[in-house]
C-alpha cells in the first residue's frame, strides 16, 4: 500500500506536449480516476507511473521514493489493461498463479493465494476453465485477480471495463469498488467515461490537452467545476452554457429576446464578458406562470424512461431541462421556466475559468 | 418536402449465413414518416435487417415491400434509400461541397448545375455544415464528418434513411448533440428513418417506435414508453433503462412474493394476485431503481456500494443474499455497510415467469 506523488511531470516530443507540468498527490488507499477525452494524456500518465513510458522531466514518487529511473518490474505495481491479455492455453487458476510462479513461490502458498483472490473476485467456480470458455466479464475478473495476487503497492487500470456491454459495466463498477474497499490498494484508474469516473472515484483528476484541469471529489467537480471544460465534460446531459448579459435584475442568455428573472447577484465581468452555466436539473419548469418565471416553448422531448430531457427554445439556441416523465406533453407546448440561481455557474468568456460566486 | 415518405413492411423474413441463422421469421411494419429504432446487443440481427431493406442482402424467405410494392427484384440503387454508416466513408481529398454533390452528379440523374447547387446548399444548412463547404473533409472533426455523411444522404431526397450506429464513434457530448439534431431533422424532412443501435439511451430518446431484437428474433415492438414501463420479458426489462432494472429470483405463493433465499418479501394487491392466479413457484421479480425509496420503515438492507452520478446517487443495497440498486437524491448522506430501510412502489413492479422469462404481471 502506497502513496504516489507526481511532481512537475512532463512528457513531450519536440514542441508537442503530451503531459505538461503535472502535479498530483494520491494518498495511500485512495481510488483516483484520471478522466479526459482521447489524446488528453491520461493513459500516458498512467503508463509513466507504471514505468512503461519514460518522462522527460519531473519526479514520480512511490512511498516517497523517486522511481522514474526504475524499471517497471522494480516498481511493485500491477497493471490491468482494457484487453484482457490472459494466456489462452492456461486455466484461470494458472493465469492468476502466473506472477507467483514467476517469483518462485511454493505450491502451498500459490494455492492459498489464488484461492484468496478468487474468492474476493467471485470466480472460485471458474478456476479450472480456460479463457476461451469464459465471458468477457469473467476474463476481466481474472485479469484483475492476476493483478491482485501479487499484493502490489498500487493497482493501475486502463479502461478495464471499456470493452464490456452496458449492463455488465454497471455490475463490474460495483464489484471494482467493493474490491477496492475490501482490498485497500491505492488505485489509479483511467477512463474517458464521466459516469464511470463519478461512480468509482474518491477523487477525479480531469485532463485535457496534457494539462490537469481540476482535481476533486465527484461532488466537487460536479457542483463546482473550475472551468468550462470541466463543466461540460462532467454530467449528462451536458451543462447548458450561454453568453450572459446582466440587465437590471434580469439576465439575457445568448441572443434570446426573453429576459430571465434572476435573483442572485451577477458577478461583474472581468474581461470580455460572462458565460452562464446551468445543469438541466437546475432549470425548473412548471405549468403556471410566476413573477420569477419566463415562458418558453418546448422544441424536442427526449424520453429516457425514468425522466425526460426537454429542449426549450431560447433565441437561436436551446435550454435543456430535466423533467419527470411526460411532464411536457409534446413539442410546441409552452412552459414556465425558472433558473435555480444557487446552482448556476459563471465563467469568464475569454479564459473559460469559473468566476467565484459572490457571497449572499 | 413532400413525396419523400415511405411505408416499409418486412413480412416473415428469414436469413442465414453459412448455416448460421441470422434472422428468424421477422416481421416489422414502419409507418410513413416514423423514426423506427432497431435495438439489441451485438449479433442480434439489426444490421442484417437494415442491409436487407437497403438491398445489400437478399432474404432467404419472406417479402420486403416499400409503399406496398415488393422490392425483392430491385437492386440497392433502385430502392431510393440512403444509408449512413458508423464509418463516415467520405472522399478525403474532396471538399465538403464535392462530397455533397457526388450522389447528384451520377449520369443517370442528369441533374443541372443549378439544381445540384440548390440541393447541396439546402442539405448543408440542414446539417449545419454550410460554413464548411470549401473545406477538405480530412480537416473536419468527427462530428462534422458525420454531419456531412448525413448531408450526403439528404441531397438525394430519399424516401427512407437507413442509419447503422451513426453516433457510436463520437464522444459523449457530440453524441448527445447529434441525437437531438437527428430527431429534429426527422421532423423537418418528414422522411422515414430506420435507425440501428445497441445503445438504449439513443433508442429511447429518438425512437417513435422501438423494436428490441435478440438472437435474430423480435422480442418486443413498442413506443419508448411501452418498452420502458411494460417490458414483455426479462430480456427487454434488463436491456432498457439505466441503471438496469433489478431482476431478482423469487417465489410466488398465494399472496406473497419472497425474494431470494428469504431476503425479503412483498405482499401483492388483490388485482395483482388475479393476474398471477395460474402461476405459483419460481418467478423473476423486477423493479427499477427509481421505484424504491429509502424510508424509516419497511424491509431492512445494508449499503453495499454508493455511486455518485451528480444529479442523483445510485446505491446498491444488500438484503440477505440479494443485491439491488436504488436511486436517491444526491444530498442524502450514506456510508458503506450502513443499515437502511427501503420500500418498493408495488404499483410499479414487474413479474416474469421464472422459466420462460415472459411477463406475467
Amino acid at each position: 500500500m502506497a502513496d504516489i506523488v507526481l511532481r512537475d511531470v512532463e512528457k513531450y516530443f519536440g514542441n508537442n506536449y503530451i503531459i505538461r507540468k503535472l502535479n498530483l498527490s494520491i494518498k495511500d488507499r485512495e481510488f483516483v480516476v484520471l478522466l479526459g477525452p482521447s489524446g488528453c494524456g491520461k493513459t500516458t500518465t498512467l503508463r509513466a507511473i507504471a514505468g512503461l513510458e519514460e518522462i522527460n522531466t519531473g519526479d514520480i514518487l512511490i512511498e516517497g521514493k523517486a522511481v522514474q529511473s526504475l524499471h517497471a518490474s522494480e516498481r511493485d505495481i500491477a497493471f490491468v489493461f482494457q484487453l484482457f491479455a490472459l494466456y489462452p492455453h492456461l486455466t484461470a487458476f494458472e493465469n492468476i498463479a502466473f506472477p507467483l510462479r514467476a517469483t518462485g513461490q511454493s505450491q502451498s502458498i500459490i494455492a492459498s493465494e489464488v484461492k484468496r483472490v478468487a474468492k474476493a473476485i467471485g470466480i472460485e467456480h471458474l478456476l479450472e476453465l480456460r479463457p476461451s470458455a469464459l465471458s468477457g466479464g469473467d476474463m476481466q475478473r481474472i485479469a484483475i485477480g492476476r493483478a491482485l495476487v501479487r499484493r502490489p503497492k498500487a493497482m493501475l487500470m486502463d479502461e478495464p471495463i471499456g470493452a464490456l456491454d452496458a449492463k455488465l459495466r454497471e455490475d463490474m463498477r460495483t464489484e471494482l469498488k467493493r474490491l477496492h474497499i475490501e482490498n485497500g490498494s491505492t488505485t489509479i484508474y483511467v477512463t474517458h467515461d464521466q459516469i464511470e469516473a463519478m461512480a468509482l472515484a474518491d477523487r477525479i483528476a480531469i485532463m485535457n490537452d496534457g494539462v490537469l484541469q481540476q482535481v476533486g471529489t465527484p461532488t466537487d467537480v460536479y457542483q463546482n467545476p473550475a472551468n468550462l471544460f470541466v463543466a461540460q465534460f462532467i454530467g449528462s446531459p451536458v451543462m447548458n452554457i450561454f453568453d450572459a448579459v446582466n440587465e437590471s435584475g434580469k439576465i439575457r442568455l445568448g441572443d434570446a429576446s426573453e429576459l430571465i428573472p434572476f435573483t442572485a447577484p451577477i458577478p461583474n465581468s472581468t474581461s470580455a464578458g460572462l458565460k452562464l452555466g446551468v445543469r438541466a436539473e437546475s432549470v425548473k419548469i412548471s405549468h403556471e406562470a410566476k413573477a420569477s418565471t419566463v415562458p418558453l416553448s418546448a422544441h424536442l422531448i427526449e424520453p429516457l424512461g425514468s425522466h425526460d430531457i426537454v429542449d426549450l427554445k431560447l433565441g437561436s439556441g436551446f435550454l435543456r431541462a430535466r423533467t419527470p416523465s411526460g411532464f411536457v406533453s409534446g413539442p410546441g407546448m409552452v412552459v414556465h421556466v425558472e433558473l435555480d440561481a444557487s446552482r448556476t455557474h459563471f465563467f469568464d468568456r475569454a479564459s473559460g475559468n469559473v468566476i467565484p460566486r459572490m457571497n449572499g | 418536402m413532400v413525396d419523400v415518405m415511405a411505408h416499409v413492411k418486412l413480412d416473415r423474413i428469414s436469413k442465414s449465413f453459412k448455416g448460421h441463422t441470422a434472422l428468424h421469421d421477422l416481421s416489422i411494419e414502419i409507418a410513413d414518416g416514423q423514426f423506427f429504432v432497431l435495438l439489441g446487443p451485438t449479433g442480434a440481427g439489426k444490421t442484417t435487417t437494415l442491409r436487407l431493406i437497403a438491398g445489400l442482402e437478399k432474404p432467404d424467405q419472406g417479402i420486403i415491400s416499400i409503399d406496398g410494392h415488393d422490392v425483392s427484384a430491385l437492386g440497392a440503387a433502385e430502392r431510393d434509400v440512403a444509408l449512413v454508416l458508423q464509418q463516415y466513408s467520405l472522399y478525403p481529398r474532396y471538399t465538403v461541397r464535392e462530397n455533397l454533390e457526388f450522389p447528384l452528379k451520377s449520369r443517370i440523374r442528369r441533374m443541372n448545375a443549378d439544381e445540384i447547387n440548390e440541393r447541396v446548399m439546402r442539405a448543408a444548412k440542414v446539417v449545419r455544415v454550410d460554413h464548411l463547404l470549401d473545406r477538405k473533409t480530412d480537416r473536419l472533426s468527427g462530428g462534422e464528418m458525420q454531419r456531412v455523411s448525413i448531408g450526403r444522404a439528404i441531397v438525394r431526397q430519399p424516401k427512407i434513411f437507413l442509419m447503422d450506429e451513426p453516433l457510436s464513434n463520437l464522444d459523449a457530448k457530440l453524441r448527445e448533440a447529434l441525437r437531438a439534431e437527428l430527431k429534429d431533422l426527422k421532423s423537418r424532412l418528414g422522411a422515414t428513418f430506420l435507425f440501428v443501435t445497441h445503445d438504449q439511451v439513443e433508442a429511447m430518446s429518438m425512437g417513435d417506435k422501438i423494436a428490441v431484437l435478440n438472437e435474430g428474433r423480435i422480442i418486443q415492438i413498442g413506443t419508448p414508453y411501452e418498452i420502458y414501463n411494460k417490458p414483455n420479458s426479462v430480456f427487454v426489462a434488463g436491456f432498457v433503462g439505466s441503471p438496469a432494472m433489478n431482476l431478482l429470483k423469487a417465489t410466488y405463493t398465494s399472496d406473497r412474493i419472497t425474494i431470494g433465499n428469504n431476503a425479503f418479501s412483498v405482499a401483492l394487491s388483490a388485482e395483482q394476485r388475479v393476474g398471477l392466479a395460474n402461476h405459483s413457484g419460481e418467478i423473476t421479480f423486477g423493479f427499477r431503481a427509481e421505484n424504491v425509496a429509502l424510508s424509516t420503515q419497511g424491509s431492512e438492507a445494508f449499503v453495499h456500494d454508493v455511486e455518485n452520478h451528480g444529479v442523483e446517487k445510485v446505491v446498491t443495497l444488500k438484503s440477505g443474499d440479494q443485491l439491488f440498486r436504488v436511486t436517491t437524491a444526491a444530498n442524502i448522506p450514506l456510508h458503506i455497510e450502513q443499515k437502511v430501510h427501503f420500500e418498493i412502489d408495488l404499483s410499479k413492479i414487474h413479474i416474469f415467469d421464472g422459466a420462460t422469462g415472459k411477463r406475467i404481471g
